[in-house]
């Protein structure tokens, strides 16, 4: 079971927060600090494992990777296969790539709300939902359509009607 | 409406947020933030709730508190539109904890939606129950979920395979009821469906064995031929994953047959073709393809035994040792960590390239491979091995030396096959990097040293030539330093040469010089140094030539700012300086140190301090035996002959030496004891306290220094509270009786004799003028010592004893010498004997004299441990025993 993902950037703050089982915003805040702390130190040219018992509990591995200025941190357990987390990673970045057209730190910081749609659609309850970035767009699309559908309809009105009032 | 709540959109917010300089100002934009969207919770506001929510969602991931926001989600998923719904369970499976109360006001809204005719909001209800599902909800929902698994989109059906995976963990109890359906997953043709099929499968297998049974019985089989046509399946842009056909399908097949056959012959044996070819076809040139290998040897290695197949994995996991891809070496070791339990030969084959791995530059993969050669390890290739680590530490980065040291330090002690070869393979990690070495490593060098007698020159010429190389090695420095000191000799005459030494030319000085400059470096601390101090004490004795140039050094210290130093050269140089008749005795050659007592001590099996093993020691005969607490006294070589000394002026500072808080002690030993436990062993070598009453032994000095001749094991006997001693000029006082009085602290109880208290206890009244029997104290084969007593009037605790001693044998006794041992409650004082010598068959005798207190008079009888020495023929004699028997009342 994946545990969490987390997308930092390198100065340690959080763009993308997603924890699978519990945990108090406190604790989230705590785990994410010391996770860049672990990242922050490695080096270049090392593997991209690490053990995780000591941030996460006992029999907890995490795997990230480095693009530009942010890191994508996926926790997971035993349960799992770390290369293929790895590819995973390499999904999940893609279908962002194809998604915002050449991500960069922005797009995430200002659409987290359609990384957390994306996400949904590739992770589900701490399992992996869908492998292929095609069909992750393709639901991604489909539900920002009916957001924009339900938008022009229901949120101009209102707020002209908003603005009436007062 | 509040004119303020529609101030900033998200965007805005988020920019307002970045564009913050400090943490304080983050904090401010963020509390108006939370103000405004309270106001708004409070006033119910419905325009901008979705608004307000995706912005709480950010701060929540800022990590400020956003627990006002939380019915706002059950409201939004309340409402009708999909935008609502959406950021509502997007809400909910954010910022909502497991407060039961709170998630059980959403379960209606979860199973409307479940029912819902837009395919989108099942899926939306789907995920937020997949991610937040509680038991409760579980069982409410779980016949919804369990329908949705047959819905014609695909889709939601494999939402709805992963929705049931959280059911069943919450409620294993509704396992079965999902098993079919999860079955019929397995025929899916859609591969996003497949692997969420899959997964159901291997879950469900994991909380019910009955699930277990059912999926090894009937769908085996159809699982190999559906991974087999996966395999061989055409290229698919889709699932592509660098040329490979959707690895991670693969993958949980590969996982899901694992479970299948773990334990099962039938379902490992109906496997192991298509693992063969998994691992033979799959290209490992990617990730994604090292991935699958990877997944089918774990598999592998745990089905039913398939030998073929695992030569097979293992060498998978050896190419991917010489993978250039970090991660692919480093999930390698890991798997080979595993594969040992399993067939530790096939392991074995790849050492050499795990050695490689050791030299990675990854430093997470170095430790592994250190990990994984330390299990490889064994009696049949410690050798090369070692050879291979050690020429490693050379090069190696500074902060993985500590690492290998005590890797290496660990296979040398534990498979070393010859003492020889242990020595010369921590010599070598010392002079390599002795710095990094952990103490402990290199005191079971010394004790291993210790107890190989053979090797002891070859050690210390080793050692020397080791320091003049590499002298900045802090513990290869203390090592040399305490050989130096115990062996200096063997070094300066090659002694015990062995056939693959060159000889050697090591004058005196050059010994000394050793000393002088691990005393001087700047670096060394303050251990090196009290073991310098101590082995140039002893070298003052061993060379006597350079005595004056090691006094020289010692006095240096005399002002020294570490008082342990001060303390000790001021000692030492009062050892040189005035006591030279002592001094060889003093400084003599260690005993062997107990390597089962100091291994023991490591292993923290025996308590660390002496008192148990003193204790335990006095059972032996004679307390003869090995001095248990052998370390602590014997580091200064203080054996129990050296300790009673003769002066009456210094008559403390043995004791000090004995009793003394030697920092630099308890970190060799490895224990820290308390300085009365110093006492205590003397006693124990003094064997005072054990029942045999007459003992003839010389050994109690002969174990301490094998080497000794009997001469010198007699000689610090002589001085012993004795007054015809040639040796001895000090004219007997009560101050120099003292010691042995104080040595014998805390021994009185075991002196007493039950008859003597029973007469005691009858024993009442002035005892002035009483009259006592004379006694035979002593009588060995020729020799019989006559106690007579009398009390000087008004003074009831002190009585004076004439000794008569007769010669019964027919040669006369030369250098006789009489001494005497009471404890610590008694004062003795001897005057000098009418003689030293004693004439043959009985024609008259040597009387002497002495005085004893009694300063617990009338609660404890008296006790007298004493020792005869004499000369017959010139051959030395010595004679001791012990006197309970004095009558009641003294």
């Amino acid at each position: 079971m994946i545990r969490a993902v987390i997308v930092m950037n390198t100065q340690g703050k959080p763009r993308l927060a997603k924890f699978y089982d519990f945990q108090p915003a406190e604790k989230q805040q705590e785990l994410i600090r010391s996770v860049f702390g672990v990242l922050s130190s490695r080096a270049e040219n090392v593997s991209d494992f690490v053990e995780a018992d000591s941030i996460f509990g006992p029999d907890t591995r995490l795997v990230y990777k480095h693009f530009a200025t942010l890191y994508f941190v996926f926790v997971f357990d035993s349960s799992e296969n770390e290369l293929a987390m790895l590819d995973l990673i390499q999904v999940f970045v893609e279908t962002l790539d194809k998604c915002f057209k050449n991500v960069c730190e922005l797009d995430v910081v200002f659409n987290f709300n359609k990384m957390h749609t994306i996400l949904d659609e590739i992770i589900f309850g701490g399992q992996v939902l869908e492998t292929s970035s095609t069909e992750v767009i393709k639901a991604v699309e489909e539900i920002t359509k009916l957001e924009r559908a339900s938008n022009t309809i229901s949120l101009v009105p209102k707020s002209v009607s908003g603005w009436q009032a007062r | 409406m509040n004119p303020f709540s529609s101030g900033t959109r998200l965007r805005d917010m988020i920019r307002a947020i970045r564009a913050c300089k400090t943490a304080a100002e983050e904090r401010a934009v963020v509390r108006k933030e939370c103000a405004t969207i309270r106001a708004a919770v409070s006033e119910n506001d419905q325009d901008y709730r979705h608004r307000n929510l995706a912005k709480l969602m950010f701060i929540h991931m800022l990590g400020y508190p956003t627990h006002f926001g939380q019915m706002e989600c059950l409201k939004s998923i309340a409402s009708a539109g999909f935008p609502e719904k959406r950021i509502g369970y997007l809400g909910l499976m954010l910022l909502l904890d497991e407060r039961q109360e709170v998630l059980m006001l959403v379960t209606n809204s979860l199973k409307q939606d479940l029912n819902h005719t837009n395919q989108y909001i099942v899926g939306l209800a789907l995920c937020a129950l997949g991610n937040i599902c509680s038991a409760e909800m579980a069982r409410d929902l779980a016949p919804e979920v369990e329908r949705l698994l047959q819905f014609r989109d695909p889709n939601i059906r494999k939402k709805a395979a992963l929705c049931s995976i959280r059911i069943i963990k919450k409620v294993p109890d509704l396992a079965e009821n999902f098993i079919s359906p999860a079955a019929a997953l397995l025929k899916e043709k859609h591969h996003g469906v497949l692997i969420t099929g899959v997964q159901l499968c291997t879950d469900l297998c994991k909380v019910s064995t009955e699930a277990l049974d059912y999926f090894r019985k009937r769908c085996t089989e159809g699982l190999v031929k559906v991974l087999k046509d996966v395999v061989n399946s055409p290229y698919s842009p889709e699932y592509d994953m660098s040329g490979i056909t959707d690895p991670f399908l693969h993958i949980r097949f590969l996982r899901l047959l694992r479970i299948l056959g773990q334990g099962d012959a039938d379902a490992s044996d109906c496997m192991n073709d298509i693992l063969a070819q998994v691992a033979t076809k799959t290209e490992p040139n990617k990730n994604a393809g090292n991935a699958i290998l990877y997944e089918c040897v774990e598999t592998i290695m745990s089905i039913e035994d398939n030998s073929g197949l695992r030569v097979l994995a293992i060498n998978i996991l050896g190419r991917f040792l010489s993978n250039r891809d970090n991660n692919i070496r480093y999930v390698a070791l890991n798997m080979l960590m595993k594969a040992i339990a399993v067939d530790a030969q096939a392991v074995q084959r790849h050492r050499a390239t795990i050695l490689e791995c050791v030299k990675d530059s990854d430093a997470s993969i170095r430790k592994r491979a250190l990990e994984l050669i330390f299990l490889l390890v064994n009696e049949s290739n410690v050798k090369p091995l070692t050879k291979e680590l050690i020429d490693y530490l050379e090069v190696s980065d500074q902060e993985f030396k500590e690492d290998l040291t005590a890797k290496i330090c660990s296979i040398v002690e534990k498979f070393s096959p010859e003492k020889q070869w242990y020595i010369d393979q921590m010599l070598k990690v010392l002079s390599e990097a002795g710095n990094f070495v952990k103490d402990e490593v290199w005191h079971a060098l010394i004790v291993v040293i210790s107890n190989a007698p053979d090797l002891h020159g070859y050690t210390v010429r080793a050692l020397y030539r080791a320091v003049q190389t590499s002298g900045e090695q802090e513990s290869l420095v203390r090592v040399a330093v305490w050989c130096i000191g115990e062996y200096g000799e063997m070094l300066v005459n090659n002694v015990g040469m062995l056939n693959i030494e060159e000889p050697i030319t090591v004058t005196e000085s050059d010994a000394v010089d050793v000393l002088e400059i691990a005393m001087k470096r700047h670096t060394s601390d303050i251990t090196t140094r009290a073991m310098s101090l101590i082995a140039l004490l002893k070298l003052s004795s061993r060379f006597p030539s350079c005595s004056q140039r090691v006094k020289e050094i010692i006095v240096q210290h005399k002002g020294g700012l570490v008082l342990e130093l001060q303390q000790r050269s001021i000692e030492f140089n009062s050892i040189i300086e005035r006591h030279q008749n002592i001094r060889p005795a003093l400084v003599e050659r260690m005993p062997v140190l107990d390597e089962a007592t100091y291994s023991g001590k490591r292993a923290g099996s025996l308590p660390p301090t002496v008192s148990t093993s003193t204790g335990s020691s006095l059972n032996l005969p004679n307390g003869v035996a090995k001095p248990p607490a052998a370390p602590l006294v014997d580091l200064l070589d203080l054996t129990s002959d050296d300790a009673p000394a003769p002066s009456s002026s210094d008559g403390d500072f043995l004791q000090d030496l004995l009793g003394v808080d030697l920092a630099p002690i308890p970190s060799l030993s490895g224990t820290s004891q308390a300085p009365p436990s110093g006492t205590d062993v003397l006693l124990d070598l003094l064997s005072i306290g054990t029942p045999p009453p007459v003992q003839t032994n010389p050994s109690t000095p002969i174990i301490s220094s094998p080497s000794q001749n009997s001469q010198t094991s007699v000689a610090p006997l002589e001085r012993l509270s004795s007054l015809s001693s040639p040796l001895s000029t000090q004219v007997s006082s009560p101050a120099g009786a003292s010691p042995i009085v104080d040595l014998l602290d805390g021994l009185s109880p075991s002196l007493s004799m039950p008859d003597n208290k029973a007469q005691e206890s009858n024993f009442s009244g002035d005892n002035n003028g009483l009259v006592y029997p004379s006694i035979v104290a002593f009588q060995s084969g020729s020799l019989k010592m006559m106690f007579s007593f009398s009390k000087p009037p008004g003074n009831p605790q002190t009585t004076i004893i004439q000794a008569t001693f007769t010669n019964m044998s027919s040669n006369v006794y030369t250098d006789f010498i009489f001494q005497a041992a009471v404890p610590k409650f008694v004062q003795l004082h001897l005057d000098p004997a009418s003689s030293n010598s004693l004439p043959a068959s009985g024609n008259g005798s040597v009387t002497q004299k002495f005085r004893v207190t009694n300063s617990q008079h009338g609660q404890k009888p008296l006790a007298m441990r004493i020792r005869i020495a004499y000369k017959v023929n010139g051959q030395d004699v010595l004679e001791q025993g012990q006197i309970n028997k004095f009558p009641a009342g003294l």
